[in-house]
């Protein structure tokens, strides 16, 4: 068991670079074990939203001659769709098993008796985040493609915008778990932060059509940005200057989430 | 206080290691020298100081002031190289309930970057080491509190660590599985370990420890062997003098306080029997019967760790 201290030093260190990688592999044993629901849930979740919100719902918007430019409801809110139900993986995710790595099992605890340090976990676990909302997305579209709710074959492109919106929610919200002493801050943060977000930010009807003191609003949430590109990958009307800016509006957002995170994951952990 | 180690080869070298939270200070600029292949305690009432100057030693709980060097390296500068040679069980167990007990192993062999094969490998031998083999296959949940140190202990050794810290190692378990782990420790120790822990037990410090110190509120306050401490702090053997007159209910033994004077260096009074510190406890009891005192119980024992301990730290309770 135990090799010459020579042979012991001359052992190469562990290159940085690699070490949130292998945190991303106790996510994804966890995932191997469990991979069976996650897939139940990616598919059946689509599944209920198109036909109750596109179709059943769109019987009635489609009544008098669909939307302007003839495109149906369900084409209308397929997309957005596909990218709110990343979004909500990405938060829920974020906050309760985040909690449970640094509270309640203590696994992170863990991990940084390793050479793995705050920083890797933070970036481990985001690793696993975007690649459950891609696993979530890519079944999405699956769906849409079945239920043909597509215009444009470009539609395949909401999978990246799902999951950088994914990342535009997780990175903040990562960084605020790791502020947090119990799961008081969730229930808050779910029920005006997300919940709103998730009927206001143009998913089933255009911003536009809030009262105009609410608009701004709309414009400084990530939703609404991963929404607006995924919608018009999907009917094929793309604007270049508008993606640019819902592009970099996103990035914004993962870019200020990771800063934040790197602070609050340091100072929970690092102690 | 120095940069250079008082023992040359030191695995741990700390020099002044200081740690504050705000302004409390956890632990108050100690010097200690641990060498290689020693087992070495921390021993000290709850917030002494040990669990802090652990977490320090671990590369995990940044330094608030003074030197400490593990492996040479400096543990501010180089964490992630240390905490790679040294495994760790931490007083809290943070197993991952939702693996299995194999799986728990060859995941954290994956922290150290041992392929999926090795680390499996080495899961699969080391589970043998501890006797957890046949449950393998279950998950955590179930185990009892013995059996979870044991894995907690196979996966610090997963990545064959030359110095292995451990954290209040066998509190809450009961008598079998507190030796089971020390048998295991020793057979460590024997392969040339050096072994790190804390302990509020006197036993397992006298059992397992070549050196140890004393820590009580932040500092350190004695340093030496086992026998050392004892020989230093405490008489050879102690006299235990019970008294059906006096007990907690009528604390009247005042008047006993001066009957006894004089009969050895120390006396202690505890509510329900004196303690009488002396070279030869036959001898003192004798001296006793002569001053005409009739004691309703007498034990001579050999005085022990937990003598000095007392001695050291005192009585009264701390939380």
């Amino acid at each position: 068991m135990m090799a010459g201290l020579a042979s012991r030093l001359a052992r190469p260190s562990m290159p940085a670079s690699r070490r949130a990688f292998r945190w991303l592999d106790h996510d994804l044993l966890l995932f191997r074990r469990n991979w069976h629901s996650y897939l139940l849930a990616g598919l059946s979740q689509p599944f209920l939203y198109l036909v109750s919100m596109g179709i059943g719902l769109g019987v009635y918007v489609n009544r008098n001659g669909g939307l302007p430019g003839g495109v149906s409801y369900l084409v209308y809110v397929a997309p957005a769709l596909l990218v709110t139900q990343a979004m909500m993986a990405a938060a829920f995710e974020s906050a309760w098993p985040i909690m449970g790595k640094i509270l309640w099992d203590k696994t992170y605890l863990a991990a940084l008796n390793t050479p793995i340090g705050a920083l890797d976990l933070l970036l481990g676990d985001l690793m696993w985040i975007a690649f459950r909302a891609t696993l979530l997305s890519v079944l999405f579209l699956a769906i849409i493609v079945l239920l043909g709710a597509a215009a444009s074959p470009l539609v395949a492109l909401a999978v990246p915008v799902a999951v950088l919106t994914a990342l535009a929610f997780a990175a903040p919200i990562v960084a605020f778990t790791a502020t947090q002493t119990g799961d008081g801050g969730f229930n808050a943060l779910f029920r005006f932060g997300i919940t709103p977000l998730f009927l206001f930010s143009g998913t089933f009807f255009p911003i536009e059509k809030l009262p105009l003191f609410l608009q701004p609003l709309a414009w400084v949430t990530p939703l609404y940005h991963g929404v607006s590109l995924a919608r018009s990958f999907s009917l094929g009307q793309i604007e270049p200057v508008g993606v640019a800016v819902h592009i970099a509006a996103l990035v914004a957002f993962v870019t200020v989430g990771l800063y934040a995170g790197r602070i609050t994951f340091r100072r929970r952990l690092e102690v | 206080m120095s940069d250079s180690p008082a023992i040359p080869s030191a695995v741990i070298h700390a020099a002044g290691l200081t740690k504050r939270f705000g302004s409390f200070t956890a632990v108050d600029a100690i010097d200690f020298d641990v060498a290689p292949g020693e087992a070495f305690g921390f021993l000290g009432p709850n917030g002494a100081g040990k669990t802090s100057t652990m977490r320090m030693i671990g590369a995990v709980s940044p330094i608030s002031a003074g030197t400490l060097r593990v492996f040479g390296l400096d543990a501010a500068r180089n964490g992630a190289r240390i905490r790679a040679r040294m495994g760790v069980v931490p007083q809290a167990d943070t197993l991952d309930n939702e693996l299995s007990v194999l799986e728990n192993l060859v995941v954290y062999g994956r922290y150290f970057d041992l392929s999926w094969a090795e680390s499996r490998r080495r899961a699969v031998e080391l589970l043998e080491f501890v006797q957890l083999a046949e449950r393998s296959d279950d998950t955590v949940e179930p185990l009892s509190g013995g059996m979870k140190r044991r894995l907690v202990i196979a996966r610090a050794l997963i990545n064959e660590p030359s110095l292995l810290l451990l954290d209040e190692p066998t509190t809450g378990l009961d008598p079998q599985a507190r030796h089971l782990v020390w048998d295991r420790l020793y057979r460590l120790k024997a392969r040339g370990v050096t072994l790190v822990l804390t302990t509020h037990y006197m036993d397992e410090a006298e059992q397992l420890c070549d050196r140890l110190v004393v820590m009580d509120k932040a500092r350190i306050v004695a340093e030496g062997s086992p026998r050392q401490l004892i020989e230093q702090y405490v008489s050879r053997e102690v006299l235990e003098l019970r008294f059906r007159e006096i007990g907690p209910e009528l604390d009247d033994g005042a008047h006993m306080d001066s009957r006894l004077d004089g009969l050895a260096e120390r006396i202690e009074h505890l509510p329900d029997r004196f303690l009488v510190y002396t070279s030869d406890g036959e001898a003192t009891a004798a001296a006793a019967y002569e001053r005409g005192l009739r004691p309703s119980s007498v034990l001579v024992r050999r005085s022990s760790l937990e003598d000095v301990f007392l001695r050291l730290t005192g009585r009264s309770l701390v939380e």
